[in-house]
């Protein structure tokens, strides 16, 4: 493929340096710790449970999470030898996305935020202001700067949601703090 | 007979005042939120889930059938005007119709695809009229043993054939599976990776998954690598064709319908091989070579239909079998077991009238499609421009809101976020993430069947084997698992030195890899 081509001659002046020489992308090594991980954890939590077999279920509830915890373990080494020998996922690509430079983590840990203090404040304050503040706070760290009309569309969206699909569908969406007044 | 009497019976249902102004909308949402760049049909659809919560479900059934033909046609609408496709089965479309788009041919790029996908839906769907009862019927014979092998295959299928890299579609396979896992065991009532939450232990919601992984996930993905400057986007007017276009099209419609069904049908499918396989067979079948790589509209015309095809195709394992074989497959499947109703071969037995029903409305929200795309394509193209901040705030919006309403917990909404941070990884490894969907919804199918089958026989592992589908099946498995040993022993029979042998079993080559060439390499050197 293109994408060995390119980048092969960058993997083939390092295979000399050393055990990790044909390595391009360390951290996938990361990833097949992780999956290793949870094959453990698999394991593990199911070895915990009690040893229910019956005429009816042969084999019990935990033969499927030994099978899955296994083959997690296997497939971790399987995905850290395809890393050794040079193997490399590729980014995936979008309309809107530039691979390139490295990723802006910044604007994803503002995200976050935004995403974990909607979570906290639905219930007590209600989905109109949790969902306007979880939009706004977005689109700032995606790189909004019109704060004002930021702040407007959220708040026009998550009532617009609000009176659409709880009042008008039935949805679950609380109105907190709101409740009385929308 | 019976089935056209039945689908006829789906039609009168279909046609009231309210259940065609649903189908509109549809058709119109659907396709509003596709033509938005980064979101593709199976995200469409994962947004607009919470639409459809409040609805019967024969109306949401309705709906969702609108929604799935209309964002798929957003979908190459995008990839049309603006390159750089949102899914892997329109990197073909994108290929051909983006380069007619910069040479002045966007109307007639757009029309060839939008008539293309209407000829094709439609076609595909009558197949599928025909061709759904007689794969139920089968099915329903079909034991436990049986259809645990047909689910095998449709892991090692979404897992192992699509996709370009066998251990990663693996990985991700065993994420889902093991997701699956979580909750109480269906038999004896213990509790399996819920580490004493008492909100895990009701199954995590797979429209959760879904939203964390695709919605969630993406949106997180696009945010650290947002481009600065948005990409240009080719302005259109009302699309159209010539005389000369549609003898130049129609053909490669009707090939693309053939390529595109069968490969949508079988359970290890999938729209990548056929739309490439379809812009093959119009390169080669041309009069008109020079064109191809300059906006040839066959290469548009034929993966276009092709996509459409597969698309219906997905609907009779879908339909018949309950087996999801691509994303979007995946999300109606959640979406119908949220009412309560379990998908699998008795579906049409159980359910007929709802079968039919929204059968009857993929037909109608094809025609709906034709009829409203044409004349608003340029006011589609304006989607295109929405500030990219605005853009993906709102998936967020959306996605927290959809997970939210699924069990009014705000703790799905920081499984949401865990989700997201999955689907982030394996958009950054290249994981694919159709096999752990596929793997989150079968997994708790697979293991009732292995569990059923082996109480018949007692806990012996010959109840594993059954029967010959299930032979049929197995042997499929082992050919696929065993293909890169096979395939570097014909290499070295044929004296071929092909030194891509040293990058392991991963990097199979895949067909649809191939297209998507050019795009990659730009992103890959890093």
């Amino acid at each position: 493929m293109t994408t060995e081509a390119t980048t092969v001659p960058e993997g083939s002046t390092r295979s000399g340096a050393g055990p990790l020489g044909r390595v391009r992308d360390r951290a996938q090594l990361g990833l097949c710790a992780a999956l290793a991980v949870a094959g453990v954890v698999v394991i593990v939590d199911a070895s915990r449970l009690g040893p229910v077999t019956s005429s009816n279920d042969p084999i019990g509830p935990k033969a499927m999470p030994f099978l899955v915890g296994g083959l997690l373990l296997l497939v971790s080494v399987l995905y850290a030898v395809d890393v050794l020998r040079g193997g490399v996922g590729e980014a995936e690509e979008g309309e809107d996305v530039e691979l390139g430079q490295g990723a802006d983590w910044k604007t994803v840990s503002i995200l976050a935020g935004a995403f974990v203090l909607n979570a906290l404040l639905i219930e007590p304050l209600g989905w109109v202001i949790s969902g306007a503040l979880l939009f706004a706070l977005s689109a700032f760290a995606l790189g909004n700067r019109h704060h004002v009309r930021g702040l407007a569309v959220g708040i026009a969206m998550s009532l617009a949601t609000f009176y659409a699909f709880a009042i008008g569908l039935g949805v679950n969406l609380p109105a907190g703090i709101l409740q009385g007044i929308l | 007979m019976d089935n056209l009497n039945a689908l006829l019976g789906g039609f009168a249902d279909v046609i009231t005042p309210t259940n065609l102004l649903i189908a509109l909308l549809g058709v119109t949402v659907g396709t509003a939120v596709g033509v938005l760049p980064g979101i593709g049909p199976a995200m469409t659809v994962a947004l607009l889930l919470p639409v459809t919560y409040g609805l019967p479900v024969e109306q949401s059934l309705i709906l969702f059938g609108g929604i799935f033909y209309g964002g798929m046609y957003g979908g190459s609408t995008t990839s049309i005007l603006l390159n750089t496709p949102g899914e892997s089965s329109s990197v073909v479309t994108a290929l051909e119709g983006n380069k007619m788009a910069k040479s002045g041919r966007a109307a007639q790029a757009l029309a060839t695809s939008a008539i293309g996908s209407f000829v094709a839906g439609t076609v595909a769907t009558a197949l599928l009229v025909f061709v759904m009862p007689e794969v139920a019927s089968f099915a329903v014979t079909l034991g436990a043993p049986e259809f645990l092998a047909i689910i095998l295959v449709a892991f090692v299928g979404t897992s192992m054939i699509l996709g370009s890299s066998r251990v990663r579609g693996f990985a991700a396979l065993l994420i889902g599976l093991a997701l699956g896992l979580v909750g109480t065991d269906f038999v004896t009532g213990q509790q399996r990776l819920t580490f004493g939450s008492p909100f895990l232990a009701d199954n995590i919601d797979v429209v959760v998954i879904a939203v964390g992984i695709f919605a969630v996930g993406e949106a997180l993905w696009v945010a650290a690598h947002l481009r600065r400057k948005a990409g240009t986007v080719i302005p259109v007017g009302r699309p159209w064709m010539s005389k000369e276009d549609w003898g130049r099209s129609w053909k490669p419609w009707l090939r693309g319908t053939a390529l595109g069904f069968p490969f949508g049908a079988i359970p290890a499918g999938g729209a990548e091989i056929p739309t490439f396989l379809s812009y093959l067979t119009e390169r080669k079948l041309t009069k008109h070579p020079e064109e191809f790589g300059h906006g040839a509209i066959e290469g548009v015309a034929g993966p276009e239909a092709a996509n459409n095809a597969s698309a219906a195709g997905t609907m009779v394992p879908l339909l018949a079998l309950g087996l999801p074989t691509n994303a979007t497959a995946a999300i109606i499947i959640a979406a119908i077991t949220s009412y309560g109703i379990e998908p699998g071969p008795l579906l049409l037995v159980k359910q007929p009238d709802l079968v039919w029903m929204l059968i009857a409305s993929l037909f109608i929200g094809n025609v709906l499609l034709l009829v409203l795309n044409l004349p608003l394509a340029p006011a589609w193209a304006k989607l295109l421009r929405i500030p990219r901040p605005y853009l993906y705030a709102g998936i967020l919006f959306f996605a927290s809101m959809g997970a939210y309403a699924v069990n009014a917990q705000p703790f799905d909404l920081f499984l949401l976020l865990v989700l997201g941070g999955i689907g982030f990884a394996m958009r950054r490894f290249g994981v694919p993430v159709l096999p752990l969907i596929v793997g989150a919804i079968l997994g708790p199918l697979v293991e009732r069947k292995a569990r059923q089958a082996l109480q018949l026989t007692g806990g012996d592992a010959s109840g594993l084997v059954g029967g010959p589908v299930a032979w049929v099946c197995y042997a499929f498995i082992a050919v696929v698992l065993l293909w890169p040993l096979v395939a570097r022993l014909l290499r070295r029979g044929s004296g071929g030195d092909d030194d891509h042998s040293g990058d392991g079993d991963g990097d199979r080559p895949s067909p649809a890899a191939e297209p998507s060439r050019p795009v990659a390499s730009e992103g890959a050197i890093r």
